[in-house]
């Protein structure tokens, strides 16, 4: 209350003065922040640095690296060295999981935005009381644990799972359906897992849509559908595309779901760059393949970034 | 409601049935994997009658023990360090004026947000090899701790900084004319506005340290299972229901800070 009344009151030039006063004196300040980037900094970026020297240094035999200078790593990536005559061929083995990732990760992000644009805007029309329990619903499976939800999507679909006993139960079907450990089991977990990172950013545009301009478009005769097509949507645009990028960008690099509903069969890049690391024994690969993700991940921000600060410009 | 016929400009066909599909397919996966951890049967599966044994059967096992402490030491620790350091940075990149740098400085702060886990989880694991092979260095656990408190710093910061930012300047100044030193009008007037915004900080990266599995698998070492690890050895053995009961309580401490953390920026927001 008594800072609502405050801040109504309009500064004086003095006040504004000492504003300044406050300002300039804070500005050691800065030297605040040395904590959080030093831990960052050491430990998150310094790590990112020494992957991209180790893409071009030579496997030991038994994991890590041995200080060689060698684009065998990238060149592995797309080809693979004949023993016998040692020339180049072209096997495309790990360029086809990388498009599958992509593929698996445009799917689950158009089939997110299909059911999460309703829910966000069913969310963002309820009343306000209605609204704070939805969005906490919403919330929770945002925060939960991936591992334990991807288990749960893993009792339902398995053989014995609930899926087939109710459809054998029911006399639908007499063996079990297989879904566990396909491309379906996959794409299931992806939209499962993901889902809540389309509806929040979503919700928090929608939000904030200015109904007057919808009123404006039924004034003007616009039908239901024109005004959804022509007025929401194009207002949620921001949202949507910082939507997109949420759900896109972490189902292209997924580990946990393929892990666990591919069952080591169907890999996605995740596992692919995990395995270099364990069985595969090739640590300057799963560098090299490490920063190719990283590399499709800056394309998908550079768009982002692209797109939203074209926005502020017409906002 | 007195007119039924007056056509709601805010209505679209259809779209409560998918909000409420929506819904239903979140929950019914995970409170079918809670109710099966009340199960008597010893299958995952099939249902034969309510017990709480399965509970009973994980707070006796030792593994589960040693996993538990392992994550309580590790999430702790890495949410004390990580608000602190959220904190500090928060009002380092607010209450200052623009600074060469600041855009950058905030992009390396928000850094371990987009960047894929698995990435992030690789180039740990070589920084850790390489200084335990050059300079010797292991700091046993303490790896687990560092590479959690680096992914936690963002989630920390993020409420603490929309606190700072929302927070009215004319108390401050109002401090500061009545000669308040900076550190006095820090303790007296900023920090205890900013509580809620730590509070909310903290509980986030708590979640997201307890949580965490793809790193830790990458980076732990011998000894140092932690819960989510725990479930996926069971996960690759003949499961019983324990394993439910351990999702179980998994789950509810998530929602437990989940909620907290919601109901702290509710009442911000009236």
């Amino acid at each position: 209350m008594t800072t609502a009344a405050l801040s109504s009151v309009p500064l004086s030039k003095a006040a504004l003065f000492e504003a300044q006063a406050v300002k300039t004196s804070a500005r050691r300040n800065r030297l605040l922040s040395l904590p959080a980037l030093l831990i960052i900094g050491i430990f998150g970026v310094l790590p990112l640095i020494i992957i991209c020297v180790y893409s071009f240094l030579v496997a030991a035999p038994y994991g890590g690296v041995q200080w060689q200078f060698s684009t065998d790593a990238y060149l592995n990536f797309l080809f693979q060295r004949d023993i016998f005559d040692d020339t180049l061929q072209f096997t495309p083995d790990f360029l086809i999981i990388y498009l599958r990732s992509f593929l698996f990760a445009v799917v689950t992000t158009v089939i997110c935005l299909l059911l999460g644009f309703p829910t966000a805007y069913f969310m963002a029309t309820r009343p306000p009381a209605q609204r704070n329990w939805w969005v906490l619903l919403i919330t929770i499976p945002f925060w939960s644990n991936l591992l334990v939800r991807t288990l749960a999507i893993m009792f339902i679909i398995r053989d014995e799972g609930l899926i087939n006993n109710a459809l054998i139960g029911l006399g639908v079907i007499d063996k079990p359906i297989t879904m566990l450990y396909t491309n379906f089991a996959i794409q299931l977990g992806l939209l499962y897992a993901f889902l809540p990172f389309m509806v929040l950013p979503l919700y928090s545009s929608l939000e904030k849509l200015d109904f007057r301009l919808v009123e404006a478009a039924y004034d003007l005769y616009a039908t239901r559908r024109q005004v959804l097509w022509r007025v929401i949507i194009p207002l949620s645009k921001p949202g949507i595309i910082a939507g997109c990028l949420l759900v896109f960008i972490p189902a292209l690099g997924a580990y946990v779901t393929p892990l666990i509903l591919g069952g080591g069969v169907h890999l996605m890049i995740g596992d692919l760059i995990a395995q270099q690391f364990g069985s595969g024994r090739n640590w300057p690969l799963g560098c090299a393949q490490a920063l190719i993700l990283m590399a499709a991940v800056l394309v998908a921000l550079f768009f982002y970034v692209r797109n939203t600060s074209g926005k502020v410009q017409h906002g | 409601m007195a007119e039924p016929r007056v056509m709601d400009i805010k209505d679209q066909p259809g779209f409560r049935t998918i909000a409420v599909i929506c819904l239903l397919v979140l929950y019914v996966p995970v409170l079918i994997l809670m109710i099966f951890s009340l199960n008597s049967g010893s299958l995952v599966t099939h249902w034969e009658g309510v017990t709480l044994g399965w509970y009973g059967s994980a707070f006796l096992n030792e593994e589960f023990h040693a996993a538990a402490r392992n994550t309580l030491i590790i999430s702790v620790t890495a949410t004390i360090v990580s608000t602190i350091c959220a904190t500090l940075a928060a009002i380092g990149m607010t209450r200052v004026k623009p600074w060469r740098g600041l855009a950058a400085a905030f992009m390396v702060i928000n850094l371990p947000l987009m960047v894929p886990e698995i990435i992030t989880a690789v180039a740990t694991l070589s920084f850790f090899a390489l200084i335990a092979g050059t300079l010797g260095l292991n700091f046993g656990i303490g790896n687990l701790i560092l590479a959690h408190t680096v992914f936690c710093i963002p989630f920390a910061y993020m409420p603490i900084r929309a606190r700072l930012e929302d927070m009215d300047l004319t108390l401050e100044y109002a401090a500061a004319d009545l000669y308040a030193t900076p550190w006095n009008a820090f303790r007296r007037i900023t920090l205890p506005l900013l509580v809620p915004g730590i509070m909310s900080g903290a509980a986030l990266a708590f979640i997201v340290s307890f949580d965490d599995f793809t790193i830790t698998q990458l980076v732990a070492g011998p000894g140092q299972t932690t819960l989510p690890l725990y479930i996926w050895n069971q996960i690759r053995r003949p499961m019983t229901p324990e394993i439910n009961a351990i999702s179980t309580i998994l789950l509810m401490v998530s929602i437990l800070f989940v909620s907290v953390s919601f109901l702290i920026a509710r009442r911000r927001a009236k």
